[in-house]
């Protein structure tokens, strides 16, 4: 009895933690995914470095889709600029970053200057694409914007498609190139590899002292042996300190006066106006922001995430994702849009990439025919394996988006304010509710409006 | 003097208006000169002109329904190019079927060769070879299409029917995933080819080779806009439609039947986009699931550029886009072809900023 | 209906003389601060502002008043930038505004309020109130991120919160602080959106139906505190408003507009007894 109600006392204050503590939801959700993965993993009798490999895809993927949706909530939830180019933002960033980077040697032809400045060069080249869009485009309506944004997404990707700028020559006689179709693979090697490795392009080169230190600790506590699962853990950690960087800067220009006025733009921007508020400015500064957080993004999910970029990378398929992403969680809130990032990155992408090798192992399906009728025909004769077979090894990518667009209409029809609720964070950089003078009424002292004195209609 | 003035007057109020104008000036010089220079021949000219023609007479004709849901339900249907692909499977489906039941199981049939289904070449779909099964693939494109665009509007738009235009355009996105993939699901990812080409006869007008299926293409689109022209004269529906999307709680008090008329846009716009989808693959051969979508953003193109609302505009906005896209290529030569596409693009985009009622906007009918 | 019985009531006889705009009316020959000349506006075939001129005395209460779709609130459209004039022309301290964006508008002075309050519904009164003042700081992207100029924008945003909760005070709505400004009554928003015009500190207001849904105590004392900002801070005021008690008591001179043009001009007394004005009024309710 009374242990039941510590239990429930202990319940309801773990719940008003997370009612209150941002960080704490993070956390706790974080802490949720790593669990079921590790589930996964065990279901299918992963080793220790399995086991550490999934956890860092699970803090890759949550990372990079935290932080593409925080970008995209700067457009969409701060000042409801309905951008569905993303896709196309974040192929500039890593375009640019490859094509700087690339040694001048390779195929195709790169500049060969540091990452650094590819970095930065990629998250500054997206922030120049986003000004061109924005520019004569901010005026249109918002469903005029979507359309000229996917196009420009679009044209993006079918001229990084196109062979004509595979490889060229750029005045001065200096050679770069797209790579067309096949894109580019020869840009320089994820960062992160430079601190384990000599020579950051080959696990082979030999390791540094600190790689030789994690390695071997890990071997001796867990006889890992594998160094790139541990690169990659790592990568996912740095990431996840970028998202926080990310995070607090968002967090900087939404409590602030310039977080101010984009919130009263996306309420209702004569209002804006009318207050002496130059809205397209505000409006262009933020769509720049906003892409060249999508181009640093694309840098670190297509550039160093994945070591290669390709056109195909950037359908609107991605972009589609990302807006997913931030309707799940909540339109408006950063942490919302972490936590939308999370769910769609570990529940949506992940988790149906592990549920076929599951499912079977389970029940050891093995039918695997290559057409619809050949799996529903021997449905006649009872037997139904070979349809889940048919799903499982040939459609569940095409499923995974079938349900993804069910999710979407259901949202919309049901929650436009987000899955998470709607969450709303006051845009001030110092807690309004102090500056009450004392001696007056507090402040905090929430008169139910019809209650409230003034109102004689 | 009062020219001059006028003038100046523009390129200051509408100074990009002006370049477009002087660019597609210098480009319509330049043509004269490539033709009369002989840099391009009358034929392939020609050719040019008629694969525009072909190709925007199918994005007029799928740019009916986007234009005319977009001005009466209110949003920008993003589900419209994957209407366009289940006219494009479902009509294929039937017309092999139809073409090869004597000679091959019908499952690989209906799958349109999935799997280790029939070959295009042993099958033989073709105008000339099998023209029964290609028009009851036309007639069931356009009925299934209008099926589904009903199916979707009673399970997906009408319940937010009073939602804001943009909740529904991400509705419309969520249908248009489903949709797309469930032709994954059914039929396959790839894309694959449909019909028999060597057997579609081709004739030679002076210089420009001309095939029965562009032939073919031509004609019935011609046909469905005449049926359509004569549908909103002959009916009040035009003045009804007319009405809805000018203020659609004022159509209902003057006792419109709003559901009614949507229905009626839906069977409309449901249907030409299952035709246009299943006429496309007719010209290209070929047959894909997401062929909708990558004609989508041109139709937006068609749609935009006729004026929303319009299905005279959406008409000559697909032909001018069809053009502009194949006309294109008489410049973009060699590995810069690639950007016939991105040029369409491009011109949808000046007409949004500059024009975005649309360059026949004022004229608007139906 | 209302307007027709409050026109003829007597109630307003008095207090027009102590009116500080009278003294200060006439002080030299500079611009008056508003003068709309031959303003026209169309919506497609209506035009809803039809040639109107008039101008607004340095520091004065003008009235405007007319009956229901006379133009008046689209000629505060007009003046304050939200539509583009049709044609004619709008002199704010001299130089022609007609056609400027309404934030170039706001940004020399000249602030208005909506007749339907358009309170920011998703944010608290508090934020509707601290987005007002003009040319903060924090308003550069970045001052509000990069830590060295950060410290300036705290130090700006405290003091701006202090005059935000005295404004609150005064307009008695600060019990509901923290609330979001959509859950309102009709009569607290229109208070927000009167604090929050004042806090532009603006050189002229242009008020529609600012009353609408407050109790008359403090309608009483808000009139008293437009009279001070006149008198102490120079402020300029156009009103529009329906009470005919008010217009009487508390303006001058009053604007008649009716079919979108100027009807009368002049002091209350004269306007009360304007058989053209007392027929508009009347026209209007055969
Ligand atoms: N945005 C608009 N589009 C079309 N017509 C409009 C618009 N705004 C106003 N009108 C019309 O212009 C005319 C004048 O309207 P306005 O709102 O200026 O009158 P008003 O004097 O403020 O009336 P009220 O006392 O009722 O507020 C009316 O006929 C109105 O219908
Ligand atoms: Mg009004």
């Amino acid at each position: 009895m009374s242990s039941d109600q510590f239990q429930t006392g202990r319940l309801t204050q773990f719940r008003e933690l997370l009612e209150r503590s941002d960080a704490a939801l993070v956390l706790t959700a974080m802490a949720a995914f790593y669990l079921l993965f590790l589930g996964v993993g065990a279901i299918l009798n992963y080793d220790v470095a399995g086991l550490i490999s999934i956890l860092g895809q699970v803090t890759f993927f949550t990372a990079v889709y935290a932080l593409i949706v925080l970008a995209l909530n700067l457009h969409w939830g701060y000042a409801g600029l309905f951008n569905i180019g993303i896709a196309g933002f974040m192929a500039v960033g890593v375009y640019t970053m490859a094509m700087l980077t690339a040694p001048p040697t390779g195929s195709p032809p790169g500049l060969g200057l540091p990452i650094a400045v590819g970095i930065v060069g990629g998250m500054l080249a997206a922030a120049l694409v986003g000004l061109v869009t924005a520019l004569p485009a901010l005026r249109l309506r918002a469903d005029y914007l979507a359309i000229v944004t996917v196009a420009i997404s679009e044209i993006i990707r079918l001229t990084y498609n196109s062979p004509a700028f595979s490889t060229f020559t750029l005045p001065g006689g200096i050679a770069l190139g797209t790579g067309g179709a096949s894109g580019i693979g020869n840009f320089p090697s994820n960062p992160v590899r430079a601190i384990y490795y000599v020579d950051p392009s080959s696990a082979a080169s030999g390791t540094t002292p600190i790689g030789a230190a994690v390695f071997g600790f890990f071997e001796a506590v867990f006889g890992v042996v594998r160094s790139a699962v541990i690169v990659d853990l790592t990568y996912g950690l740095v990431l996840a300190v970028v998202v926080f960087l990310v995070y607090t800067l968002l967090a900087r220009v939404g409590n602030s006066p310039f977080g101010r006025v984009l919130k009263a733009i996306r309420e209702d921007e004569v209002v804006a106006k009318s207050l002496g508020k130059d809205t397209n400015r505000f409006k262009i500064k933020t769509f720049m922001l906003g892409c060249a957080l999508m181009g640093l993004a694309g840098v670190l999910w297509q550039g160093f995430g994945t070591g290669a970029v390709y056109p195909q990378a950037f359908r609107p398929e991605l972009t589609f994702y990302i807006f997913i992403a931030v309707i799940i969680g909540g339109a408006g809130s950063n942490t919302g849009s972490v936590l939308g990032g999370a769910v769609f990155a570990n529940l949506l992408f992940l988790l149906p990439q592990y549920l076929p090798t599951m499912i079977e192992q389970t029940f050891s399906i093995q039918a695997n025919p290559n057409n619809f009728i050949a799996a529903v025909g021997p449905i006649a004769a009872g037997e139904i394996a070979p349809l889940l077979g048919y799903i499982l090894n040939q459609r569940l990518p095409a499923l995974r988006f079938v349900f993804v667009g069910v999710l979407l209409v259901y949202l919309m029809q049901n929650r436009p304010e987000g899955l998470l609720g709607h969450r709303t964070e006051t845009a001030a950089a110092v807690d309004l509710s102090e500056g009450h003078t004392p001696g007056g009424q507090t402040g905090t002292d929430l008169t139910a409006p019809d209650e409230g004195g003034v109102d004689n209609e | 003097m009062e020219l001059y003035a006028r003038g100046q007057q523009l390129l200051r109020d509408q100074p990009g208006l002006v370049v477009v104008a002087v660019a597609a000036m210098l480009l319509v010089g330049d043509l004269f000169g490539k033709l009369l220079g002989g840099g391009l021949t009358a034929a392939r000219f020609g050719g040019f002109v008629w694969d525009g023609l072909v190709i925007g007479l199918l994005i007029g004709l799928a740019g009916i329904g986007l234009s005319l849901t977009y001005s009466i339900l209110g949003f920008a249907n993003f589900a419209h190019g994957d209407y366009i692909s289940w006219g494009a499977f479902s009509g294929w489906a039937v017309a092999y079927l139809l073409a090869g039941i004597d000679r091959y199981a019908a499952g690989g049939l209906l799958l349109i060769g999935a799997g280790d289904g029939p070959a295009p070449g042993d099958v033989g779909v073709s105008i000339t070879n099998t023209p029964g099964s290609i028009l009851a693939g036309l007639v069931v494109a356009v009925g299934f299409t209008i099926g589904v665009s009903l199916l979707v509007d009673r399970l997906v738009y009408r319940p937010i029917r009073e939602a804001d235009g943009i909740t529904l355009l991400i509705a419309s996105i969520g249908v248009a995933f489903v949709l797309r993939y469930l032709i994954v699901f059914f039929f396959y990812s790839g894309r694959q080819g449909v019909t028999d080409i060597s057997r579609v006869p081709s004739y030679d007008i002076g210089g420009v080779v001309i095939n029965a299926h562009e032939l073919t293409i031509v004609a019935i689109a011609l046909a469905l806009m005449v049926g359509v022209h004569l549908l909103l004269q002959r009916s009040k529906l035009g003045k009804a439609m007319r009405a809805m999307a000018d203020n659609r709680d004022l159509a209902q008090v003057t006792g419109i039947p709003v559901e009614g008329v949507i229905r009626t846009t839906w069977i409309l716009g449901g249907g030409l986009a299952g035709a246009a989808g299943y006429l496309v693959v007719l010209t290209q051969g070929t047959i894909a699931y997401d062929l909708g979508w990558l004609l989508l953003l041109l139709i937006f193109a068609a749609v935009i550029m006729g004026g929303i609302g319009s299905v005279y505009g959406a008409i000559v906005g697909g032909l001018v886009i069809g053009l502009a896209s194949r006309l294109s290529l008489i410049w973009l030569t060699g590995d810069l072809s690639s950007f016939a596409e991105p040029v369409a693009f491009g011109l949808m985009i000046f007409v949004l900023l500059f024009r975005p009622e649309g360059i026949f906007g004022g004229v608007s009918t139906a | 209906m209302k307007e027709v019985s409050t026109m003829s009531s007597e109630s307003a006889a008095d207090s027009i003389g102590e009116d500080p705009a009278v003294d200060t009316a006439g002080d030299g020959d500079e611009d008056p601060p508003l003068r709309v000349e031959n303003l026209r506006k169309e919506f497609g075939g209506i035009t809803a502002v039809d040639g109107a001129s008039f101008t607004v005395a340095d520091e004065s209460l003008t009235g405007l008043i007319g009956p229901n779709g006379a133009g008046k609130s689209t000629t505060f459209n007009c003046i304050t930038g939200v539509h583009e004039p049709t044609d004619g022309a709008v002199y704010f301290n001299g130089t022609d505004i007609a056609g400027l964006a309404p934030n170039v508008i706001a940004n020399r002075g000249l602030v208005r309020t909506f007749q339907i309050a358009r309170e920011l519904a998703e944010m608290t009164v508090l934020e509707n109130l601290m987005l007002a003042p003009q040319r903060q700081q924090g308003e550069a992207l970045y001052r509000s991120i990069l830590p060295p100029f950060r410290d300036g924008v705290i130090e700006e945003e405290t003091e701006l919160r202090e005059a935000v909760w005295e404004s609150l005070e005064f307009f008695e709505i600060d019990h509901l602080a923290e609330e979001q400004a959509g859950n309102l009554s009709g009569g607290q928003r229109k208070l927000l959106e009167l604090a929050r015009a004042l806090m532009t500190d603006p050189d002229m207001l242009l008020l529609d139906e600012p009353f609408a849904g407050v109790n008359p105590t403090l309608e009483t004392k808000l009139l008293d505190r437009i009279n001070q900002l006149r008198a102490e801070e120079g402020l300029t005021f156009l009103l529009v408003e329906h009470d005919m008690d008010i217009i009487m008591e508390h303006c001058d001179p009053v604007i008649v507009m009716h079919q979108g043009h100027v009807l009368a001009e002049g002091r209350p007394e004269e306007i009360r007894n304007n058989e053209r004005v007392v027929d508009a009024y009347f026209g209007e309710q055969q």
